[in-house]
């Protein structure tokens, strides 16, 4: 599947595949990555938005977003590509990877 | 008693009895009561209150994850541990204390908008979060509060606060009771207590308790005796003894039907809340059911529309009976009952407001549902169907035009039904003085709420309890009034409120004629006592309201 087109500069796609969607668990790893980069992070399921805070727990549950959804990953800060890029490569793992290979 | 702790001298603590009984054993307090009375820091200080809470109810999440080995239990914990990591949770909190609201105000506050929209969720994941979310509040707010995890052994004598209901019906209250702070005769955690025979008392002073272990809790003179010494342990003892013989001769009285020292029979029914308390009770203990309080059966819109359902309820509950006669009463929300969606908020005087059948009559395929469900019952034995509140013969003759349609769709349907009886409950002081314009098949006087109305005095405030004397003449003679006009025209009347509970009233209503009474599970064998030591006044009705008066 060719899930992580570029959408722009800091905005890219992933196919979400999870069986539980974004669910509690994948949901705390998702935004324990968020949380460390100093870039303003958002998640959404359509690429014009509405965006939601990818380091917050609540938010992102509040998404409920279920199994086979495209998520996109925007970002605004100095390491803007570089969370973006790890949270893609985190989706795309199916949560297995929580590496340092976003740093 | 050890040789090693300094002992602790004995503290009496006076309460309102709300629930009668004797109870002894170890003291668990659930909500220090810093939680109310404690001095309020500046918005400062409890920010800084609440941010060590958060801190250490993360920290106790973190060493319970780390003891566990559970991967779905250290998930749940992990989860708890995210969210009150994140300011979107906590951050209405300390907004609401910048507002002036103390640490726990804010924590409980912010959480309660929280949880409710997880309840509210179609999601079943997210509506099990729910269970998380309140969890986090309550461990925080023990934090707050420096009270320990809420375990409570069986048994136990707990002071709290207040209770909520639901948090009663979790504790397991063997041989326990409880003290409240706060609390009223007539709240539903005071009803619930009386229907379980837990003994409670209310309005209770504070003292500090730290240091006390053990305690006996007195709810038949109001008393909560901590640390007891010698002679309070063996007054305990000598009285639990009498009491124990007391319940034995209830308990004789209880497998017998109630019959008074003058040889007249008295029927004795029994109110029910959610049908669940039956499956202990012994349907020979009872001449049938007096009262069914449906609010407490449908408490969200669902189950206000779910035909199904209610029908299933009210069919085990007219099983149970077996053929003696059940009243159900029908949706008797508002007041102090919110139902989310279907009761009106913001009321300045709910119980002065729409309530009861004022709020059926606002919702009348609401009402048509639950007659559908009734008249379908009715099928299975005989049914009496109560209304709620009524004020003016309209309302009733409204309630039966809609009862006589739900019939006739439900024959034209060829579903099985009956057509229940139809009365109302008397309880607006207006129904009891114009009582021979009503044209119901029976009355049940809810006497509760006759009083809150005849004496003007809030069923919540402890205060006036005094001037709530049910005993007191207004009402005994409303009560006669009722009692009069039905036995002339042979209409059944029977009394549901805490009146017929309650052994010192007992004598009252058998003296102004009535011969019927609905009472509390717990209460079966203590009243039929009551019934068999009462001899028939000689001079009538009057005889004891005048010594009253």
């Amino acid at each position: 599947m060719n899930e992580d087109e570029a959408l722009s500069r800091e905005a890219r796609s992933v196919w979400l595949a999870h069986p539980e969607g974004l669910h509690a668990r994948p949901a705390i790893q998702l935004t324990k990555l968020a949380k460390q980069f100093q870039a303003h992070v958002w998640v959404g399921v359509s690429e014009d938005g509405p965006w939601t805070n990818a380091k917050s727990i609540a938010r992102v549950l509040a998404m409920k977003t279920p199994t086979q959804t495209k998520l996109y990953f925007t970002a605004e800060g100095d390491d803007a590509p570089n969370a973006v890029d790890a949270l893609v490569q985190l989706v795309r793992s199916d949560f297995k990877s929580v590496s340092d290979d976003g740093k | 008693m050890t040789g090693s702790s300094r002992k602790t001298a004995t503290l009496r603590l006076n309460g309102t009895p709300v629930s009668a009984g004797l109870a002894r054993g170890a003291l668990v307090v659930l909500e220090e009561r810093a939680h109310t009375r404690r001095d309020r820091g500046s918005p400062q200080q409890e920010a800084a209150l609440l941010e060590r809470a958060l801190n250490d109810a993360r920290n106790d999440l973190a060493d319970l994850m780390a003891r566990t080995e559970d991967a779905d239990a250290e998930a749940i914990l992990a989860f708890q541990v995210a969210m009150l990591e994140d300011e979107v949770v906590t951050a209405p909190a300390f907004s609401a204390i910048e507002r002036g609201a103390s640490a726990e105000e804010g924590w409980r506050q912010s959480m309660e908008i929280q949880i409710k929209e997880y309840h509210e969720a179609e999601d079943l994941y997210f509506r099990a979060r729910a269970a998380d979310m309140r969890d986090m509040r309550d461990r925080v707010l023990r934090r707050v509060t420096g009270t320990a995890a809420a375990a409570v052994p069986a048994g136990s004598i707990i002071v709290a606060t207040d209770l909520p209901p639901s948090r009663f019906l979790e504790i397991d209250w063997d041989g326990g009771g409880a003290a409240l702070l706060e609390g009223s005769p007539n709240s539903h955690v005071s009803m619930l207590a009386r229907a379980r025979g837990v003994p409670m008392i209310v309005g209770m002073e504070s003292a500090p308790l730290d240091g006390h272990g053990e305690a006996i809790l007195d709810a038949e003179n109001g008393m909560l005796v901590l640390s007891p010494d010698r002679a309070a342990t063996v007054e305990f003892t000598t009285r639990q003894q009498a009491a124990e013989l007391a319940r034995a001769e209830e308990a004789r009285h209880l497998a017998l039907p109630a019959v008074t020292a003058s040889g007249e029979r008295v029927q004795v029914l029994m109110n029910v809340a959610d049908g669940s308390e039956l499956e202990k009770i012994d349907p020979q203990h009872c001449d049938g059911i007096g009262l069914v309080r449906t609010e407490l059966l449908l408490r969200t819109q669902d189950d206000l529309a779910d035909e199904e359902k209610q029908y299933n309820t009210y069919r085990r509950i007219m099983e149970w009976a077996g053929g003696k006669p059940v009243t159900i009463r029908t949706l008797d929300a508002g007041g102090d009952k919110p139902i989310p969606g279907y009761t009106v908020d913001g009321e300045a005087n709910p119980f002065l407001g729409v309530r009861g059948v004022r709020l059926s009559l606002l919702h009348p395929e609401v009402l048509t549902t639950q007659l559908r469900a009734l008249a379908r019952a009715a099928a299975h034995g005989p049914l009496k169907v109560m209304v709620p509140m009524v004020t003016g013969p309209r309302e009733l003759d409204h309630v039966r035009s809609l009862l006589e349609a739900t019939v006739s769709n439900l024959r034209h349907a060829r579903i099985p039904c009956a057509m229940p009886a139809l009365g109302i409950m008397v309880e607006v002081p207006a129904v009891a003085v114009t009582i021979d314009l009503f044209d119901a098949e029976f009355y049940s006087i809810g006497s509760n709420d006759l009083i809150q109305y005849v004496t003007a005095c809030s069923r919540d405030s402890g205060r006036l309890s005094a001037l709530q004397d049910p005993l007191q003449p207004a009402v005994l003679r409303l009560i006669h009034k009722v009692v009069d006009h039905a036995t002339k025209h042979g209409i059944d009347v029977s009394l549901c409120g805490d009146m017929a509970s309650d052994v010192r009233c007992v004598p009252a209503l058998l003296d102004v004629g009535l011969r019927c009474l609905s009472v509390a599970p717990a209460a079966l064998g203590r009243v039929k006592g009551s019934i068999a030591r009462y001899k028939t006044a000689v001079t009538g009705g009057q005889a004891r309201e005048t010594r009253s008066a």
